[in-house]
């Protein structure tokens, strides 16, 4: 079994041949969007952070802006810097080359504000376009595949059905060799004792409890009830009543596999098997994370209809809602119905969702990506702006 | 077939979920401790919501998945609604233990 992919001179396997107009620092993402808009081919990555924030978080937003570079869906990187941030535009472009592939700068005081950045930027855009244009999509195996999943807008029928069925698909990935990614750690919180018993080790699991135990502290450390924020006020409309309620439904999303490892916000996963980036549930952030990860693909279940994509990834958006199916019918691409007692659909329901992975992988289009909605991304970071 | 009004994920549960929109007094065909039971609904209950398939006191533990989601804040009898306004969560508790900011 296979797919139609670009090769990159690392080994990693790209769904997409796009040029990255990679915003530094929150400063430049004007210059960034304008840059993009001009140059068909390439997609932006904007983002609130990297100038005044404690170290901790700029090595976060640098090592996140180093693996979005590598994401194997780049065929090129331009960075686009205002040049008096925090971030240091030439030590992510220093460790993108590493990949193999094409990366440059814009530096906009340098060059002379907004105007010339934009000139000069499209007409660096432009000719990686081009470049770009010249690599073929190739056969690979589905053991290079690189999957990560993500539920959002959850209600009931998350749990119930469409979560479960990704889950199914994951497995399928992992049973083909590939690479497979799921984070949202606040979503673990109630439901982490059955992710500790599938990890690989007494180290993993471990290591699972403690990315819990330190998200639920950040947010205890706030002295609220965190209700309302997670669950959000649309999950609870949708009838799931606690985050335990939420978590639980939430995680069988991560399918039925050994956990092999847990990784940081912002890591690349470069091994085979089925993985954890530490990450919050919130889009911008965890989408983010899952591309710094390597995914070439997002399957992103809803209950109620999150319709983002993500600049350079696609997001194949799955709901088990029949009235989001009907009602948001441009942004779902899969609709799997709640089985009737005793029937099971996830099985079948989970080879539909691989099916449909690998066509997109080889190159039809997600509705997200049909739509471009997804343009407004971030990094998560834990400390504050100083 | 007739369309299933309601779901129980797990044979340990004590809530049902609901599979279309409920109204006060319809009856759910469920099974509760291994018995079939009959279960009339005492307040309306949408889409995608729960309903007690017994009764619980205030303080018992709501069972869903087979895995305890909450508790509940008040007596909660079978056929009631259940939701936020009679269970609370148990994670993500800062307001029990005090902020530090």
């Amino acid at each position: 079994m296979s797919f139609l992919g670009y090769p990159r001179s690392d080994g990693q396997v790209g769904v997409r041949n796009y040029i990255g107009i990679i915003s530094t620092v929150v400063c430049a993402n004007d210059v960034t969007l304008k840059i993009s808009q001009q140059v068909e081919g390439t997609a932006a990555y904007l983002h609130d952070q990297g100038c005044t924030q404690t170290p901790i978080d700029l090595n976060t937003v640098k090592k996140t802006l180093i693996n979005l570079g590598k994401n194997p869906n780049l065929a090129g990187v331009l960075l686009v810097s205002l040049g008096c941030e925090s971030i240091v535009p030439e030590e992510i472009e220093s460790e993108i080359s590493k990949a193999g592939k094409p990366v440059k700068i814009i530096n906009i005081q340098e060059v002379g504000g907004m105007l010339p950045a934009i000139a000069k930027g499209s007409n660096i855009a432009h000719d990686m376009v081009v470049e770009a244009s010249k690599i073929e999509r190739e056969e690979f195996d589905d053991s290079k595949l690189v999957i990560a999943v993500k539920c959002g807008a959850s209600d009931t029928t998350s749990g119930l059905i469409s979560n479960p069925s990704a889950g199914a698909a994951l497995d399928k990935v992992n049973e083909a060799g590939g690479t497979c990614i799921f984070g949202e750690t606040t979503e673990f919180l109630g439901a982490e004792h059955t992710l500790v018993r599938r990890a690989v080790n007494k180290e993993i699991g471990e290591k699972i409890i403690n990315i819990v135990t330190r998200m639920e502290n950040r947010t205890k450390r706030m002295g609220v009830d965190m209700r309302g924020g997670q669950p959000t006020t649309g999950n609870i409309k949708g009838g799931l009543t606690t985050i335990e309620d939420k978590s639980l439904g939430a995680v069988v999303k991560s399918g039925t596999k050994a956990i092999d490892d847990v990784f940081e916000y912002g890591d690349k996963v470069t091994k085979k098997g089925l993985y954890i980036v530490d990450s919050p549930g919130r889009e911008p952030e965890f989408l983010t994370a899952a591309a710094a990860a390597g995914a070439q693909i997002i399957i992103f279940t809803t209950g109620i209809g999150a319709p983002q994509g993500f600049p350079f990834v696609p997001v194949l958006k799955v709901t088990g809602n029949p009235n989001t199916y009907k009602k948001l019918y441009d942004h779902i691409d899969v609709y799997i119905e709640i089985p009737e007692k005793g029937e099971d659909k996830i099985k079948g329901a989970g080879e539909d969702i691989f099916n449909e992975l690998k066509k997109i992988a080889s190159g039809k289009k997600t509705k997200s990506e049909v739509l471009g909605y997804g343009q407004f991304s971030n990094i998560f970071t834990v400390g504050p702006v100083i | 077939m007739a369309k299933k009004k309601s779901i129980v994920i797990n044979k340990k549960d004590n809530v049902a979920t609901a599979l279309v929109d409920l109204k006060t007094g319809d009856l759910l065909d469920e099974e509760f401790e291994g018995e079939s039971k009959k279960i009339e609904l005492k307040q309306d209950v949408p889409f995608g919501h729960k309903i007690s398939l017994t009764r619980i006191e205030k303080g018992e533990p709501i069972i869903k998945y087979g895995e305890v989601i909450g508790t509940a804040t008040e007596l909660i009898d079978e056929g009631d609604y259940v939701h936020i306004h009679n269970v609370k969560s148990n994670r993500g508790r800062g307001d029990l233990e005090g902020g530090k900011e």
